[in-house]
Formats: structure tokens, C-alpha cells, sequence
């Protein structure tokens, strides 16, 4: 894998988000186009953020907007959920790992070994999420019928792990 | 059955605490965040069963199962690990140290259903 963030350190993460969703919180997540990201602006109110460590190093954001937030969050607890609170929080704080805890899976059966941190979650409009100078980041938005969403990957081969 | 379920996701531990009740294992559900807050729970009270997730603040599953496999007090007591780690080498590091049966986020009820019943040998 080359230095730069190809589309082979993406795909697990889209995939893994793909699965997770579908199966945790019964939306069908419909890709947009990748983009690069140019700043830091986060055009999304809720985000899971997990840290990764191992052969690369960075992190992945999963951010949704409130409502959007609440209806997933509705589907993969079974409860009707009102607002934004701490259990919401805890809530997408899961989903996140899952979708990190699948997407290393995926990197294992490539021969990639990575570490995942426990996860953070973020609250708050227009959030913004900053990465390490000179780490790439790609933003994958999403389409669902419960409302658009987006994961933002942020990571650079580690060196020190080859 | 008296079970304890160790997850620092709030969301999860509601999540499996209701999955036991619906599979019929939801009598007496001892909960706690971390390993830590587990073994306190474990130094005054007996389990018939573990239930644990791995990447946990302050002490995580991993640690945890090595202290309570460590303990004669409770060196037998089934233990099964639920979590995001789904790699074949974290599955193997898992069992290496102690766990008794392992269960991948997410899961069906079915799949938690059966692998109780696997380590508490209650399968023909």
C-alpha cells in the first residue's frame, strides 16, 4: 500500500459501515462520491470519533446530523429515542466501535494489523474535527432514508510497525 | 442464573441485559463499566456466568479475565466475551486467556442463546 490514503485503506471502513448499519439500525446507507477533505468543518451534529494505532495511525469519524442521529440510534436500541443525551451519545459511541471493530477485521484478512481506541463521541452544531498536519483525510458521505450522513477516515501507514 | 455483564457502553449493557431477558437468562443481571468496577462487584457477590466486552476504559476485558482466571475463587465460572473484535488473532488472544466462548458485535439473540448454552453445558 502506498504512502497516500488509496482507496484500499477506505473500503474496509465503507464496507464496515455499510454491514453495521444495515444490520444494527435497518437503513440502507446508499454511498456518495469521496471526497478529500479541505478543512475542518464537520457538517454534522453528533460524531463517534475512535483513535487507531498499529501498521497505520489516525482515526474514524462517523457524524450524523440530530435527527438523523436519533433515528438511528431509535432502530438499534428498539427504544423511541427524544433528544440528543448521554444515552444517545453512548449509543453512537457503540455504533462507531462496531464499524471500527468490523472494518479491522477486514484489514486482519488483508494481513493489516491495527488497534482501535475506545471511542469519543462529539455533540454539537457544525463540529469540527481536526486531523494531524499532513494527515490525509477522505470524507464518505452517505444517503439513507432516515437522512444523510458521512464517515470521515483519517490515517497515515505507520512506519515504525513494516 | 446469576450473571454479570461488564460493558462501558450503557447502550450495550441495556442492549444485552434485554436480549438475556428475551432468551430466558434475565433473572439476575449484575452489571459494571470496567474491569475493575467487575471484580468489585465479583468480591461480593458469586456468578454463574461472565459476560464481557474487551476495549473498556480504566480495565479492559482482557485484563480483567486474566485476574479473574487468576483467582481460585472463581477460576471456574464461565466467561463470555462480547465485542468488536472480530480478528482471528484477537479471537485466539481471547480464548488464551480464559474466555470460554466469544461473541462478535452485533449479534442475534440466537447466537448469544446458543453460546450460553454451549459453556454453561446445557446442549444435548
Amino acid at each position: 500500500m502506498s504512502a497516500k490514503l488509496s482507496v484500499e485503506w477506505v473500503n474496509p471502513f465503507i464496507g464496515a459501515t455499510e454491514e453495521i448499519l444495515s444490520t444494527v439500525a435497518m437503513i440502507e446507507p446508499k454511498r456518495g462520491k469521496l471526497m478529500l477533505k479541505r478543512d475542518n468543518t464537520v457538517e454534522y451534529d453528533v460524531s463517534g470519533i475512535i483513535g487507531i494505532t498499529g501498521e497505520a495511525v489516525g482515526s474514524i469519524a462517523l457524524s450524523f446530523p440530530k435527527k438523523t442521529a436519533i433515528d438511528v440510534v431509535s432502530n438499534f436500541t428498539g427504544e423511541e429515542v427524544l433528544g440528543i443525551d448521554a444515552d444517545t451519545a453512548d449509543a453512537i459511541g457503540e455504533l462507531t466501535n462496531m464499524i471500527a471493530g468490523r472494518a479491522k477485521k477486514l484489514f486482519s484478512e488483508k494481513g493489516i494489523k491495527l488497534k482501535i481506541s475506545v471511542p469519543n463521541v462529539v455533540i454539537g452544531k457544525n463540529h469540527t474535527i481536526s486531523s494531524p498536519k499532513g494527515t490525509p483525510t477522505i470524507v464518505i458521505p452517505f444517503e439513507s432514508q432516515n437522512g444523510n450522513f458521512a464517515i470521515q477516515v483519517s490515517l497515515v501507514p505507520n512506519k515504525s510497525e513494516d | 442464573m446469576r450473571i454479570i455483564t461488564v460493558d462501558d457502553s450503557s447502550t450495550m449493557r441495556r442492549i444485552i441485559k434485554n436480549t438475556l431477558k428475551r432468551i430466558g437468562y434475565g433473572d439476575e443481571i449484575l452489571e459494571a463499566e470496567n474491569g475493575k468496577e467487575a471484580l468489585d462487584v465479583l468480591s461480593n457477590n458469586e456468578v454463574d456466568l461472565i459476560i464481557t466486552d474487551w476495549n473498556m476504559p480504566v480495565m479492559d476485558g482482557l485484563t480483567f479475565v486474566k485476574k479473574v482466571r487468576s483467582d481460585s475463587k472463581f477460576d471456574d465460572v464461565p466467561i463470555i466475551m462480547v465485542t468488536t473484535e472480530a480478528a482471528k488473532e484477537d479471537i485466539i488472544t481471547a480464548l488464551k486467556a480464559g474466555v470460554n466462548n466469544y461473541v462478535v458485535k452485533p449479534f442475534t439473540p440466537q447466537v448469544l442463546k446458543e453460546k450460553i448454552e454451549a459453556v454453561m453445558g446445557l446442549k444435548d
